[in-house]
This record gives structure tokens, sequence and C-alpha cells, in this order.
């Protein structure tokens, strides 16, 4: 596949050839450009002083470099009409991902490992019936959710935000789990059987050492959906539960006093830091679970 | 009691899960689609009206603009951002030294919150000290790039940031799809002294037909679902020039405190995408079991 270029350019010469990777390098150049432009001016304006960025232009280095902002966006900006920062909502966020990670993780895996390798009758449509739960608009469960919530007694608190994301979760990650599971052979649970081994002895010994690539992607995949998402955020919590995005979004689009742009870059670096970090360091399970995530099945 | 239990184990460690399925998706959707056949306002009531929601719905000149945007969106979304993936993975497709890195760049926006990604833009495009303001500086005084404040064209501010979070992810799709092309068709083409560009034209985008489908699949899906990047970037506003059906549907919900409304809102919501992706997902399932 990467050599076409190379043998069609055979036929025109050499200067030609060489003008055309120039090109394409200087096009491949200018979108990246595009795509990292946001991330520039955030993070320059971020450490501008407000004077600076009212004179100054959007895209200059800044002259003085100064940390205020972030001071500023991490602990003592106003949403609304308290002013700690995004900091407590850092930590609001942190406490609805790692229990909602986890318990809609392992409950994929238990699933997943269910409908590939324990198949009942009826088992098939189950498992239609949960990965279409990954397709509807959360809109349509809105309403519903926060009467349950508030019967449940759990309405604008953490563990309702956790109950919410782990509902809405387990489609996908029995999904991924499911997906990967099939791929190993039927003879192993058999011969597992066979020698006596039970249902959880099987997933213990068996399942789980085999699982560590899948449970990377599928953690990975929950804790970005989690961590960015804003609808069961905004609508299910209350002043003092409010994830780090519904924060951000508040500190943004407060009206109060005089537009601190400097702080709402810091602030939004810090809500996105988390995930990129996560992109970074583990960007080809990030990938896989984005392309498994979307071309389902 | 135990062979039953042993017999019984996978149906009860899958029950909780399919149980909670069946109550919080469709059973919540039963009840969303019941309460917007009542005359439900601030609470909900129970008993059936008919469509009077639904006509309501659509006598409403906001919602009338909500549906508009989401179909100027929609269209532009999606058209551009598989364009421009397309064209991203065919350059990326060419041998670069530096092709890792460069995938990286095209595709980190994919893991930022729509709220980053729409504070981000809100600043870049805000007219008073933005790109207008920037460009003005330059010298050019006469430049004006006010968008996101102007009602006629604010909905565009929205398909520009969208494109830019999301199209580097359909470039990671389609570049997936061109390197799984079976490579000794390419080779004959070549041989026979087809060049590069009809190649892709003829052999390698016509097989990827499947992936092409994909890609409308999810970008559709992401573009009806759009909330929070019109939130965090225009409000909704100016008035409600950038609404679209999910931002609707939350002011009735939260704000408005009209549950028929946002009831109905919602089920058009999900008449949309369940029209996309039930043949989708029915001819997956179908040839699977093949």
């Amino acid at each position: 596949m990467t050599d076409i270029s190379m043998t069609s350019a055979q036929s025109q010469s050499q200067t030609g050839k060489i003008v055309l990777r120039w090109l394409l390098y200087i096009a491949l150049g200018l979108f990246a450009l595009f795509y990292l432009m946001p991330l520039f001016v955030m993070i320059t304006t971020s450490l501008k002083s407000l004077d600076e960025i009212r004179t100054g232009d959007l895209i200059a280095l800044p002259r003085e470099v100064t940390f205020d902002a972030w001071r500023t966006a991490w602990s003592g900006a106003c949403t609304g009409i308290q002013c700690e920062g995004v900091r407590p909502y850092f930590w609001n966020s942190i406490l609805i991902a790692i229990p909602a990670v986890a318990i809609s993780t392992l409950l994929g895996a238990m699933n997943g490992y269910v409908v590939a390798h324990w198949r009942f009758r009826g088992a098939n449509i189950i498992f239609s019936l949960m990965l279409f739960g990954c397709f509807i608009p959360f809109q349509v469960v809105l309403l519903p959710m926060a009467r349950t919530l508030g019967i449940m007694g759990i309405a604008g608190t953490i563990p309702g935000l956790i109950f919410v994301h782990v509902i809405y979760g387990l489609g996908f990650t029995t999904l991924f789990f499911r997906n990967y599971y099939v791929t190993i052979p039927a003879e192993l649970t058999k011969a597992a059987k066979v020698d006596g081994a039970g249902f959880f002895r099987i997933f213990w010994s068996i399942f789980l050492p085999l699982s560590l690539p899948i449970i990377v992607v599928t953690v990975i995949w929950q804790f970005t959906q989690i961590w960015n998402d804003f609808l069961f955020g905004v609508s299910f919590s209350q002043a003092g539960t409010q994830p780090v995005t519904v924060a951000l979004n508040n500190i943004v689009n407060s009206t109060t006093g005089v537009k601190e742009y400097n702080v709402d870059m810091a602030a939004a670096i810090i809500a996105a830091l988390p995930t990129l970090f996560v992109y970074v360091v583990a960007g080809k399970y990030f990938i896989r679970g984005l392309t498994a995530g979307s071309v389902k099945g | 009691m135990t062979k039953w239990l042993e017999e019984n184990t996978p149906k009860l460690v899958l029950a909780p899960s399919f149980i909670a399925v069946l109550i919080f998706v469709y059973g919540f959707i039963a009840w969303t689609a019941w309460v917007s056949f009542t005359r439900s306002r601030l609470l909900p009531r129970y008993d059936i009206e008919g469509l009077i929601q639904y006509e309501r719905l659509f006598a409403s000149p906001r919602w009338d603009t909500a549906l508009n945007n989401l179909f100027v969106f929609g269209i532009l979304f999606i058209v551009i951002a598989m364009v421009l993936g397309l064209v991203l993975a065919i350059l990326l497709d060419q041998n670069i030294r530096t092709e890792g890195a460069i995938r990286t760049i095209y595709l980190y926006p994919m893991a930022l919150s729509m709220i980053v990604t729409g504070t981000a833009w809100k600043w870049i495009l805000n007219p008073g000290l933005g790109v207008e303001a920037m460009v003005r500086g330059w010298g050019f005084e006469n430049f004006t790039f006010d968008w996101l404040v102007n009602p006629d064209m604010a909905i565009y501010t929205i398909v520009i940031a969208a494109i830019w979070q999301s199209s580097g992810f359909v470039m990671a799709l389609f570049l997936a799809g061109l390197r799984s092309v079976d490579g000794e068709i390419i080779k004959a083409a070549q041989v026979d002294g087809i060049p590069t560009w009809r190649i892709y034209t003829a052999i390698i985008i016509p097989s990827m037909a499947p992936i092409f489908l994909s890609a409308f699949i999810v970008l559709s899906h992401l573009a009806i679902k759009s909330f929070d990047l019109v939130i965090a970037l225009t409000g909704g506003g100016p008035g409600y020039a950038t609404d679209l059906p999910a931002t609707y549907m939350y002011a009735m919900a939260f704000s408005r405190g009209d549950i028929g409304q946002a009831a109905s809102s919602a089920m058009i919501m999900m008449m949309v995408v369940f029209a996309i992706v039930v043949p989708y997902l029915y001819s997956e399932l179908r040839s699977k079991d093949d």
C-alpha cells in the first residue's frame, strides 16, 4: 500500500517527485497546526496577565509568564456564588469516575464471559437488548432517572452519579469483553469443565489472566466517557457534587465581575489534563476503544 | 439445590445487569413515551391525551429552529468531517516517516471533553479579543469575523469546533480501512500502469464502503446527541439561534419545567437516532449470525 506513490512517481522527473513530497509534508504540517492551535492558544493565554490579554495578540507568546491564573483556576475562581476554583470539583470527578469505572468494568467482564462462553437460550436476545441501550440518546431517560434518583434518596449525590454511569456504561463494557472473549476457543472452557472447574473458577484462573489488554481498553474508554461527561453531571448533581466539566462551564459562564480569560483557559486545561494524560500514555488502547466503541459488533 | 445453583450461575450473573437495562433503558423509554402523550407540565400526569405535546412541539418556533439547526449542523459536520478525515488518511498513507507523531496530533482533541473544546473555541472566536481582533491588529482594520455573536452564523462556529474535535477520529477509521485493502490487487494495478489517483478512486475507496457507513453512523449519532458543545460554545444563543434538539429538551426539562415538551422532544430525538441506527444494527447482527 505504502509504496504506491513511489512506483507511480518513477515516471515523473526526480525534481517533480521531491516537490510533491515537500507539498505533502507542508499540507500535513498545516493540518497539524490547525489541530494544535487551540491547545497552544489555551496554554499561552493561561500564562498571560489580563492586561497583556487585552492589549496583545491572540497567538503571541506571553511577554511575562505568570501562574496567577492557574492558582486562581485551581482554588479561587467562582462558580456562581462559591469561589473555590475547580479543585473540589476535580476531586468530585475522581470520586465519581473511580468507582463507576471499576464497577462497570467488572460487571462488563462477567457479562461478556457469560454471553461468550455460557450461552443459554435467550442469551443472544439479552445481549442484543443490552447493546441497543448503548445507542439511545440519553435525553430519553433523563426525566424518569431524575425522579428515580429522588425516590432512591440519592438525587444530587455522588453515589447517584456513580449509579447512573454504571447503568449506562454496562452496554459498552459488556460488548468490549464479549467481543474479546469470543476469540478465546470454547474448547478451553469445555476442557476445564471436564476437569471439574466451575463457572467462577474458570473465569478467575483462565479468563481473567488473559484479559489484561481488554481491561485496559475498557478502563480507558469508561474513564474518558465518565470524566468528560456533562449531560448526567449537569442534570443529576447539586451545588457541592458537580463534576469538573460542570464547574468549568459555570466558571466560564459566570456573569459576575471581570471576565478572566486566562483563568478560564487554565481551568479548561486542568479539566482536560487527566484524559489528555491517559491519551498520551496509552494512546494505542484509547484508539482501540474508540474504534471498538463505534464500529460495534 | 447446589445442582440448580450450579446450572443457573451464568443466568444469575447476567440477571442483575439485564434487569437494570430492562428498567433503566426500556422501562424509562416507555415512561417518557407515555408522558409525551399526556398534558404533563411541571409535574407528570398519567392520563393519555393523544398527540397534544407533539402538536405543541411542532408549533413552537424554538423547536423549529432547533430542528433546522440539527439539519444544517448535521449535514455540514458529517460531510466535512468525512471528507477531511479521508484526505488526512490518504495523505498519511504515503509512507510518512513521522506518521505516529502526526496521528497523535490529529487525534488528541477526541480525548477532550466537549466543554473544554467549547471553552477554547469560545475564546478563539470571540470578536473582541480573538481572531477578529488579531487580524485587525495586523492592519486589516475592516476585518470582521463575528460568527459567534451573529445569530445567522453562530451555528457554523459549532460546526467548526465539532469538526476540529472529531475529524481526527474519522481519519483513524479511514486509515485503518486503507491499510486493510488487499495489497495484491493494488500491486496488480500498479503493474498495469494505472495512476495512483485512479487506484484510490476506482479500487481503494469503493472497497471501503463499510467504513464509510460506520463513520456516517458514528458522526450522525454524535450530531444528534450534541449538547455539551453548544452549551459551552454559545449556550444556545444568541437568543435561540443555536439551539439543537438536545438543548431544547434540557431547557424544557430543567429550566422551563415543561415535562410534556421535554418528553416529546426526547422521543423525536430517539426516533431520529433509531431511524439511522436500527437498519445498521440489524444488518450487522444478521451478518454475524450467518
